[in-house]
């Protein structure tokens, strides 16, 4: 049976983490290699490192980090931020990213997707997108709400309503979707169930749930009401020494099919 | 490592980034060597055959590299097909249908999402994430393995259980998650990303292939 996934997110700055974890005890807090590692014993399902540079010395950089985290992990690597070409692409992959994720610049040109399926498989091609719930009067439509894709870090609209343009990524090569929520980002309220399950219904590649992760509890509802087939966070791990393990068995004991036992 | 490291060739016939099962490969005391020419498996304890993508990408496995890949095997050379590899190493995948596999094992590899049976929510596909391994078949690849173990799947197409199947996993419907006929075995799933078990795996191929 297909398990699902949890995914850890590492925000990446000039090659240190600046968002995500800090464990108790460990020295080098802001080291990705070291994080990476940790992740691993500890039985994440996979790793995203999203970069939030926009230099291009902090490109150089990235690339220098995903080499030294692929070196730890035997796990999938997805990397994403900033990366608008195919040549942005192929530096990551060859850097040892098994994913690129793109947004903005997939938005800009959608056929960017299909140029990157074909050239390294729809496996290795995520579309993220950031979604937030329309709230003027009268721009809902009938029986659900209606979600605004957000691009450049979430600071503009780009005039695409989210299901739609899940959609569309699919279509055109896209392997997954990872969708976050702009309102629950942060905010530890939990994810959007709703927004999650109309996207994961559309669409038949598999959803990454992400944005407002804070209890084992809102991974259980994303799963079973948001029918996600992975849920991504970073400030859950916060939560103590064993905090994958735990998670996962406190979904397992809700009957949602986890990976035990690495 | 107190042994002496294995002399692996790594077939790249340029379909996707090997550092990930070199490394592997590596860590569980192997020698590798990215053979990129057919001449290159010369001299081989054992050979792996990755792929990731489309099953056309396996076209530049061409006559000189199953020649030379058919003469290995003669030989007794232990023989990896991973992911494309599997597939390729059957009959071939109707994703490429002009594109034969070199037909050790039966089957021709079809996609997930097609005739669908299952009831409830449909399936998702590409099938990405980590599945489950059921033990069908006394498997040397698979020694320390039990069913319930997962690995990290990652395809859109899949070869339907047959007579060299030794570990299957379900997706809507049962494939071929490992396949094994003497020295030549396969798996579905990537290895090399997947976790402890994975590496179990790739070291009872290194093993085999170090006569051990």
């Amino acid at each position: 049976m297909l398990t699902r996934r949890i995914i850890a997110c590492l925000d990446v700055r000039d090659g240190v983490v600046v968002k995500g974890v800090r464990f108790e005890g460990l020295a080098s807090a802001g080291d990705p290699a070291a994080l990476a590692r940790r992740y691993n014993d500890e039985g994440i399902d996979e790793l995203v490192i999203l970069d939030v540079t926009a230099t291009l010395e902090g490109r150089r950089a990235l690339c220098r980090t995903i080499t030294a985290v692929a070196r730890e992990l035997f796990i999938p690597l997805a990397v994403g931020g900033g990366i608008r070409t195919e040549h942005d692409a192929a530096a990551v992959v060859e850097a040892g990213a098994d994913k690129v994720a793109v947004n903005t610049a997939a938005l800009a040109d959608p056929d960017l997707i299909t140029r990157l399926a074909r050239r390294y498989g729809s496996q290795a091609v995520v579309v993220a997108i950031d979604a937030r719930r329309r709230r003027a009067a009268g721009e809902e439509t009938a029986g659900a709400a209606a979600y605004e894709v957000f691009v450049r870090s979430g600071s503009e609209a780009a005039g695409r309503e989210a299901v739609a343009w899940a959609r569309e990524a699919a279509h055109r090569g896209a392997g997954e979707i990872l969708l976050t929520s702009m309102d629950r980002d942060g905010t530890r309220e939990g994810f959007d169930c709703e927004l999650t399950a109309a996207v994961s219904r559309a669409v038949p590649i598999p959803v990454i749930a992400s944005g407002g992760a804070g209890t084992f509890d809102h991974f259980l509802e994303v799963f079973e009401r948001g029918e996600a087939d992975a849920a991504l966070a970073a400030s859950v791990f916060h939560y103590g020494e064993h905090a994958v393990l735990d998670l996962k068995q406190h979904l397992a004991r809700h009957g949602v099919p986890v990976r035990l036992g690495w | 490592m107190t042994r002496s490291a294995i002399p692996l060739a790594l077939a790249d016939y340029r379909a996707g980034n090997l550092a990930s099962v070199a490394r592997a490969l590596t860590t569980v005391g192997a020698d590798v060597r990215l053979a990129r020419t057919a001449a290159d498996l010369h001299g081989a304890a054992g050979i792996v055959v990755p792929g990731v993508g489309h099953f056309g990408a396996t076209m530049a496995l061409d006559d000189v590299w199953r020649d030379a890949l058919r003469e290995a095997l003669t030989r007794g050379v232990p023989l990896l097909g991973i992911c494309l590899g599997l597939q390729w190493l059957c009959e071939g995948s109707e994703e490429a249908s002009g594109v034969p596999g070199l037909g050790v094992f039966p089957g021709v590899a079809a996609h997930m999402g097609r005739d669908d049976e299952s009831a409830g929510r449909s399936i998702k596909v590409p099938h990405v994430g980590w599945n489950t391994l059921d033990i069908v078949a006394a498997s040397w690849l698979l020694a320390g393995v039990e069913t319930g173990a997962t690995a990290y799947f990652t395809h859109s197409y899949a070869v339907p259980p047959g007579p060299a199947t030794v570990a299957t996993s379900t997706h809507g419907r049962r494939f071929t998650a490992a396949a094994e006929s003497g020295h030549v075995a396969a798996v579905q799933f990537h290895p090399e990303k997947s976790g402890r078990v994975g590496l179990t795996i790739l070291e009872n191929f290194v093993r085999r292939a170090g006569g051990m």
